[in-house]
This record gives structure tokens, sequence and C-alpha cells, in this order.
């Protein structure tokens, strides 16, 4: 075959389209605080935390098979990294909170040791024990507030409007950040070892994939990316109480975003943190039924899709915003084939 | 005496983890499934008999009677139409649906019972007791708790080794293809597993909700127990998980009353004694005490 017929790329013309929109609502997104209310603020905090916890899943579960129910250790660690590093040590809390998801990376290293020890469904439920260890240990510590809580001193010192804006732009770096790292991680060689363990564990490990330090890195970015989170949600909410921090419906949050979204893909998280605030908007008069609602499409979903919402997107459009996979291109040839096994190859 | 007065307690309130933990160490052990609904089913079942004992003023015991084999249908259902189609499509699927049920079970609860507490009487045993010396004595409801928990964990080490239907259990969980060659029916199997492991959760259940009071937010905590009590014992081995449950109870109850001892909340440092112990066999020796397989 000539040199010249094929080339092999990532890029498509609808992901070159997406890169542009993309970027536009960055752009958008990082002017907000200048004509926003304080309210909109308040959500899109939410919203972009929220996002970035779904994506800090996605990777684990959807990339590395990793099903923990445990991420919440890292939200309420980060968020109580904030609370010593702002108001003990005297630091900016803005900068306390990128240090503080440092400090609870650190943190995660035994936490991984631990819990690598169990697989599959046992991983999950050893990681939810060691959430609660968490909570447990801190709920007990007076100098924060043991179970009653403590307010972010050094966040509630802030004049109102700075620590919008401030907790606005970091929930924006948390946001963008994580759908970025998990957009290079996939195009790293490292992105290539965790496809090949997504589609057949023992065989990447055959082939020479390092598969424990390959879900270790995945185990410890997540627990950068939740702390971060944690502690930005928490700059913003200012009261911190234990059993709020360390519960377990931020995972559930992030389970079933992920899940309805589209798990394996990092579309799906977007769609499904849209759809989860929508739904939350519809049935807010609903109370409990608003979480049974979001149960039930997750079961419906894995049953039915078990791609989530974005595979049903795909099934109709080559529609890739995030081109992950190599494709080989023919001169001449209408219709590209895809390289590669699997949906995100 | 305050502590040997422990001990015992927490023996015989292993009785209860291990009759919470045998559906789970079952159901792994047929089908490698981690139902993460274990807990929230249990709770479902307590409410279930208290919704019999308050529309038809029954006792809580006649409530048991008729709880347990409506939970073995729920079981048989649950498994045959909705998990069997997730143990085909890996290893997540079956964890996030049974997650997703965990949720929907809790807030269904919490809609259709309030988040009140409740309890369950189970007549003047709940209070009785044999006195052993003047500073310990043995409930009787924790002791019947505990020969429960041995004949359950008993008649299903039987059932599991001497008949048909435990030996097409064993082989299914062998070899899926091989057992299917055989004629055995693994989608009928594993319901009738699962319709067993949520008799042995109704039992559970009713037995904690007869001990204590409980919320619909309950079911986590008693997933989290169970599964501690099957890990520490090791998994595969149905009187491992006793003792697991034993190691665990004992953990606990020891563990209150030293923090009961240091002045600080009991309740606290009972459930984190349980977890460090958990913790530290999991760190020591992560097969359990009593594998019977190396594989998890």
């Amino acid at each position: 075959m000539n040199e010249r017929d094929f080339s092999v790329g990532r890029m498509t013309r609808a992901s070159r389209a997406g890169l542009v929109i993309a970027l536009a609502a960055v752009a958008v997104l990082a002017v907000v605080p200048f004509w926003g209310t304080s309210g909109n603020l308040h959500t899109l905090i939410d919203a972009l935390t929220l996002l970035a916890l779904a994506q800090m899943w996605n990777l684990l579960a959807g990339y590395a098979g990793l099903v923990s129910i445990g991420q919440q250790a890292f939200i309420g660690l980060g968020a109580y990294g904030l609370v010593v590093l702002g108001d003990k040590a005297g630091l900016h809390p803005f900068l306390a909170v990128p240090i503080a998801a440092l400090a609870v990376t650190v943190i995660a290293v035994p936490t991984a040791g631990l819990a690598f020890r169990l697989r599959g469904g046992y991983f999950a439920i050893g990681t939810w024990v060691i959430a609660e260890v968490y909570r447990l240990v801190i709920s007990n510590i007076s100098e924060l507030g043991s179970g009653t809580g403590i307010t972010v001193g050094s966040a509630a010192e802030l004049e109102r409007g700075t620590r919008d804006k401030g907790a606005y732009w970091l929930a924006l770096c948390a946001g963008i950040g994580a759908v970025l790292v998990v957009y290079l991680i996939l195009r790293s060689r490292l992105g290539l070892a965790l496809t090949a363990i997504r589609d057949n564990e023992t065989g990447a490990q055959s082939l020479g994939v390092d598969v424990l330090r390959a879900k270790v890195i995945v185990y410890l970015v997540a627990a950068f990316g939740c702390a971060f989170a944690g502690a930005v949600v928490y700059l913003n909410l200012i009261r911190l109480q234990p059993d709020a921090a360390f519960t377990v419906n931020w995972t559930v949050y992030m389970i079933f975003i992920v899940v309805i979204g589209g798990i394996g893909t990092i579309e799906g998280p977007i769609l499904g943190t849209a759809v989860f605030f929508v739904m939350q908007e519809l049935l807010a008069d609903y109370g409990v039924w608003y979480l049974v609602a979001l149960g039930a499409v997750a079961v419906v979903v894995m049953l039915v899709a078990p791609g989530g919402l974005w595979s049903l997107v795909l099934r109709r459009f080559d529609l890739r915003l995030f081109p992950v996979q190599r494709r080989l291109r023919m001169e001449g040839v209408a219709r590209l084939p895809e390289l590669g096994p699997g949906p995100e190859g | 005496m305050t502590w040997v007065n422990a001990v015992v307690q927490g023996i015989l309130l292993g009785g209860l983890y291990a009759l919470f933990a045998a559906g789970l160490s079952l159901v792994f052990g047929v089908m490698r499934l981690v139902n993460l609904a274990h807990g929230d089913l249990s709770i479902l079942a307590a409410f279930l008999v208290v919704a019999v004992v308050d529309a038809a003023g029954f006792s809580a015991w006649v409530g048991l009677v008729l709880i347990v084999p409506a939970m073995f249908a729920i079981g048989y259902l649950l498994q045959y139409t909705i998990l069997n189609r997730t143990l085909e499509s890996g290893e997540l699927a079956p964890l996030l649906v049974t997650f997703g049920i965990a949720i929907i079970l809790q807030n269904v609860l919490l809609e259709a019972f309030s988040a009140d507490s409740r309890g369950l009487d189970a007549g003047s045993i709940e209070t009785d007791s044999i006195r052993v010396t003047d500073q310990l004595a043995v409930g009787w409801f924790p002791l019947l708790t505990f020969v429960v928990s041995v004949l359950l964990l008993g008649g299903l080490q039987l059932l599991t080794s001497r008949t048909r239907v435990g030996r097409a259990m064993r082989a299914t969980a062998d070899d899926l293809r091989a057992a299917e060659l055989m004629g055995i029916d693994h989608r009928r199997i594993y319901a009738l597993a699962m319709g067993i492991a949520l008799g042995t959760v109704a039992l559970a259940g009713v037995f904690f909700g007869m001990r204590t009071t409980f919320f619909p937010s309950d079911g986590p905590v008693r997933l989290i127990f169970a599964f501690e009590a099957v890990i520490i014992g090791g998994l595969g081995s149905l009187w491992g998980t006793l003792v697991g449950g034993v190691v665990l109870g004992v953990a606990q109850t020891v563990g209150t009353q030293i923090a009961f001892s240091a002045g600080i909340s009991p309740g606290w440092g009972g459930v984190l004694a349980g977890h460090l112990v958990f913790l530290a066999v999991l760190a020591m020796r992560p097969t359990g005490l009593f594998a019977r397989t190396q594989t998890t």
C-alpha cells in the first residue's frame, strides 16, 4: 500500500467542532462572575464540582474497573484539609484548596494499600468502610468540631463577593480540569494500559501491562480530584459537618450521574450532570422521590442501555467530542473503519 | 467482670452478624455476586413485619413466619427477572444495579414509614435473662439469636454439601458451562440461591428489629457489618463467617467498654473498634481467618 493512501489520526470533523464549542463554553463560563448573580455562581459551583466528582468516578469505574463506594472519604478529607490549612496553618483558603488536595493524595496511598487487597464488589464495600473510619475518627477530634461540625473560618472571613468568585473559579478549575485530566490520561501510555485492562484484565497483564500500577495511579488521581472538589464545595458552604462531608450520598450522585450519562466515556458524565440537574429542578417538590426516580432511571439504563444516554447518541451519530481512539483514514473511502477494540478503542 | 461480660455479649452479638452475613456469603459463593442491597433488603423485611403487625394485629413472630417465604419469593423473582441479566454483562452491572436498588429501597421505606424509628415486640423473651453471676447475665433473646444463627449456618452447610440442589449450586459455581451441559439451568439455581439468601436476610432483619429499634436508613450499616464478618472469617467458608461475626461482635462490645472506661462516646468506640479489627485482618491476613479459596 502506498504511504500516501492512508493516515492515522484521532480528530474528526465532529471532534474539531466539539473542541471549538468546548473552548467557547469555557470562555463563557470563565467570565460568569462578572455578570452572573450570586445565585448563578452557587448553582454553577454545585454543577462544576459534581462534574469533577463524576469524571473522577468514571475514571475509576469506567476505565480502571474500580467500583468505589468510598470516594466521600476524600471529599470529607479535602474539606477538613481546608480547615486545617486555612484556619490552623493560616494559609489563604484559595491556596489551601490545592494543597489540601495534595495532602489528601498522600493519605490515599496507605488507603489504597488496604483497599487494593479486595476485589470487585468487596473492594466497593471495603472503600466504604474506610470512608466510615475517616468519618468516625474526624467526628471525635474536638479541635475539628467533633460531630457537631466546624465553620471554615478562613473562608468566612473573606468578603462575600471575593469568596464567591474565588470558589467559582476554583470549581471551574475542578470541572474543566477533571475533563482535561481524564482526556490526557486516556491519550497517554497509561490510557492505553487502562483501555486494555478495561477490555480484558488478564490479557493485559499477560502482555506486560502493570495492572496494579495503572489502577493505583488512577485511584490517586481520583483521590486528588475528589479532595479538590470537596474543599471547593466547603469553601462555598463554609459550614462543615462530618456526617454531611463523609456521606455516601456523594458517591451515590457520582454513580447515578455516570451510569445515566454513559460509563466509560468522557462525554457521558457531562451529559449525566446536565440530566441530574434537570431532574433535580423538576422533582424538587417531591422530596425523596427524587432519589427513587434517579435510582430507577440508573437501574433501567444499566439494564437496557449499559452505555448510558451517550451511547444512544453515539448509536445515531458518529459524534466524538473528545477523540481518544485512533482512526484509519483511506483515501477515497467514504466511511472509515475504526481501529482498536471497544467503543472507545 | 465487666470485661468478661463484654466478651460474652460480643459473642452473642456475633451470632446476629453471622445471620446477616450468611446470605451475602452464599450469594457470592454461588454466583460471585456482591449484593449491595443486602442490608436494605433486611431492613425491608423488618418493615414488612411492622406492616403485617400493624395491619393484622399478629405478633411479630407470626409476621416473621409470613415474611420469610415472602422474601424468598422476592429474592427468587429479583434474581430471575433482573439480576441474572446483569451477570451476563460484566462485573460492573450487578454492582451498580444492586446499588441502585439499595438507594430506591431506602428512600421508598423512608417515604412509606417516615424517618421515625420502629421496633418489633418479641414478647417477654426480649428482656428475660439467665443470671450466671451477680454481674454476668445472658439474655434469652441474644442466646436464641446465636442458636438460630448456628442452626442456619449448619443448615446451609448441609444444603450445599448434601442435597441435589446444593450439588447443582457448587457445580454452577465451579464451572458454569460444564454444569449447563449436565442439564443444570443456572438461572434457576441462581434464583434459588438468591431466594434462600433473602429468606436468611429476612430472619436477620427481623431478629435485628426485635433486638433494637431501627430506621429506614439502617441498611448500609447492616451491609457493612455483614461484609466485615464475611471478610474476617474468610471467603467461601460458612463456619468462618460465624467466627467472623463473633470476632466483629466482640471487637465492638469490647471497644464500647474501652470507650466507656476512657470517658468517650461508647457507641462511637464500639463501631470504630469493629472497623479497625476488620482493617487489621485485611492488612495482616487478607484472605481472612478461615479462607477456603485463595482467589477473591
